[in-house]
């Protein structure tokens, strides 16, 4: 079942086309991913769908867990995060001056159905959704071996745990469709290993489908399901990893093409 | 058990501080009284300017303005219906609101809330800028708000201001104002709307990508500030005893400013010790103002005025080396303070070495 669907997303800024009628669909449970040379307009295709950009025309068309089709285009990015979409970023955007701690459970702030003077004045009913938030959050940094850390501040951790962290938090807002904007950027490749399978195990265990963004081709062609690639703004081709692997146009936008050939 | 022990501990202390205020209240005179009310008056605006500029990170600087309205509802509703027509001698009160009489505590509510609802619709607009152009958007604002009062001459006696409002000298009364809005705002400050305002100041586009409405929870701070803000401005215009248009420039806001910054942007209690190091030492400082005879010759410094240089240098000082302020971002905590008590030498170093 399509849990994503991009009818022919346009971005234009000025006279620059970063992305040309993008049709994008992605299936519940799949592992998609997107390459592209640097400029592609790969990180552009993210922020449409995430809201942070709207399309200059065309639509997002986003499958709710009801399972209606729900149009996000153009809505705002906390809105599309309430829906079920989360997604890291390319240059990690974690909280940096607050703790590892407080960095998951903010992302627990939008699951939060208690009003505002109930929270400040930590009523009973607020107090209980709080021990359930934290019992939560709890889990998901043993996970990934961040609970014993948790009161140091994020900017304080190795690179490596704090893709980890962005990824965590991600999580926390208890989404269907996890958008990873070049999770493995700066990661060695025994790093690269662990991502992949840290990856594959949270998408069996929280049922995700994900959307990812990669240049690490162990990576991509590892674990995707399906791969689109992107040059241009434009998709030139979409399929398999082992359909990717031997596309002409695919091997031309990332090699080049000789001048006599 | 860590928990039980600190709420103890915090309990005690306030306690202790209300007997304090009790003692201060009848045994000091009216000079420290003065000097401990404005200290609490201004620790409380403090704190409502601390949610939006150092928590939220909206840096706004209109809180002159918030505080003008809560001074002026306090001002207009509370003096004596009898004392009105000589204080509005220039031009009759708008007979409308001529009888009302509310008791101080509703028309600190009041002019609380009206303080808030002018927050929402300045908010609407203005929220949605950042940095340096919000700032002078909100200052604009204040002076608007000030105008406004200056020229509504039926309500608020128009560049004459106010006179006769029933003075308050109350220790305790100030205190109970002061002791709920702090425990209100650490209660905020720790609750799942308070760590989304530090998301917000911390990083708006991931705050956005998280679930975070960012209109939404910046008006929310927006209005809270001013809500404290127009309590405050009341509580400051009970104190003085009588509200004025000039009182409320936008240079009143700065004072502010300065308690937060030296404070620390994102502390409550940097906000609280700020307050009263600002207030309480710019008295304390006096003696500069006074003339010196030293050894029969007088020293040509001391003189009117001196104190505030040394204040200007003092302060220069410790933002040229203590960029963060006194507290940073950080929290007095009792298990830090009694660490600092067991080994007060260690207590910094030890920190540092944690950290490495």
């Amino acid at each position: 079942m399509t849990i994503l669907r991009t009818d022919g997303i346009t971005m234009r800024f000025g006279g620059v086309v970063a992305v040309n009628n993008l049709q994008i669909e992605i299936n519940e449970h799949e592992i998609v991913a997107l390459i592209g040379p640097n400029g592609a307009g790969k990180t552009t295709a993210f922020n449409m769908i995430t809201g942070v950009y709207t399309p200059t025309s065309g639509n997002v068309i986003y499958t709710d867990a009801a399972g209606n089709d729900v149009q996000i285009t153009g809505k705002k990015p906390s809105a599309i995060a309430k829906l079920g979409i989360a997604r890291t970023f390319q240059n990690i955007r974690l909280f940096k001056e607050l703790s590892v701690y407080e960095n998951v459970m903010i992302a627990k702030h939008l699951h939060l159905k208690s009003d505002f003077m109930s929270a400040a004045l930590h009523l009973p009913h607020y107090n209980a959704e709080q021990r359930q938030a934290e019992a939560e959050v709890e889990e998901l940094l043993k996970k990934v071996n961040l609970w014993d850390l948790r009161e140091e501040k994020a900017f304080s951790l190795p690179y490596g745990q704090q893709r980890h962290l962005e990824i965590v938090r991600a999580l926390a807002t208890k989404p269907k469709l996890l958008l990873l904007d070049e999770p493995a950027a700066g990661m060695n490749p025994k790093e690269t290993d662990e991502l992949t399978e840290f990856i594959s195990q949270i998408r069996d265990e929280y049922n995700l489908t994900i959307f990812m963004i990669e240049h690490h081709m162990d990576l991509v062609m590892g674990i995707s399901d399906r791969i689109y690639v992107l040059d241009f703004g434009q998709t030139i081709a979409s399929g398999t990893p082992l359909e990717i692997q031997n596309n002409e146009r695919v091997i031309a936008a990332y090699l080049g093409v000789e001048e006599d050939a | 058990m860590a928990n039980k022990k600190n709420l103890i501990l915090t309990i005690l202390l306030l306690i202790g501080c209300f007997a304090l205020a009790w003692y201060v209240n009848f045994e000091t005179d009216s000079y420290i009284r003065r000097v401990v009310n404005l200290c609490m008056v201004y620790a409380i605006i403090g704190l409502s300017m601390n949610l939006t500029n150092g928590f939220t990170g909206q840096f706004s600087l209109g809180q002159a303005g918030f505080m003008a309205i809560g001074a002026y509802v306090v001002g207009i509703f509370t003096v004596p219906v009898a004392l009105r027509p000589a204080v509005f001698y220039a031009a009759p009160m708008n007979p409308l609101i001529a009888d009302i009489y509310m008791p101080l505590w509703l028309a600190l509510i009041v002019g609380g809330l009206l303080a808030a609802l002018v927050a929402f619709l300045i908010g609407t607009p203005v929220l949605r800028l950042r940095g340096d152009y919000l700032a002078v958007a909100t200052l604009g604002f204040s002076e608007i708000i000030r105008i406004v009062i200056t020229n509504a001459q039926t309500i608020t006696n128009g560049a004459l201001g106010i006179k006769d409002i029933p003075p308050l000298n109350d220790v305790r009364y100030i205190f109970v104002f002061t002791a709920v809005i702090f425990i209100f705002i650490t209660a905020l400050i720790n609750s799942s709307y308070g760590r989304a305002f530090k998301a917000i100041r911390e990083d708006e586009i991931a705050a956005e990508a998280m679930g975070i409405d960012l209109f939404k929870h910046k008006c929310l701070a927006f209005m809270i500030s001013a809500f404290f803000a127009g309590i405050g401005g009341g509580l400051y215009g009970a104190l003085l005893g009588t509200v004025d248009p000039k009182n409320f420039l936008f240079t009143l806001t700065y004072n502010f400013l300065l308690i937060i910054v030296l404070g620390g942007m994102g502390s409550i209690t940097g906000s609280m010790i700020g307050a009263v190091l600002v207030t309480a030492g710019l008295e304390f400082l006096r003696v500069f103002d006074e003339p010196l005879d030293l050894f029969g010759m007088a020293i040509p410094l001391f003189r009117p005025g001196f104190r505030m240089v040394i204040f200007s240098v003092l302060l220069m000082v410790l933002v040229l080396f203590w960029r963060h302020g006194i507290m940073g971002t950080r929290e007095f905590t009792w298990d830090k303070f009694i660490a600092f008590c067991k080994n007060p030498f260690g207590f910094f170093g030890r920190k540092g070495a944690r950290k490495a």
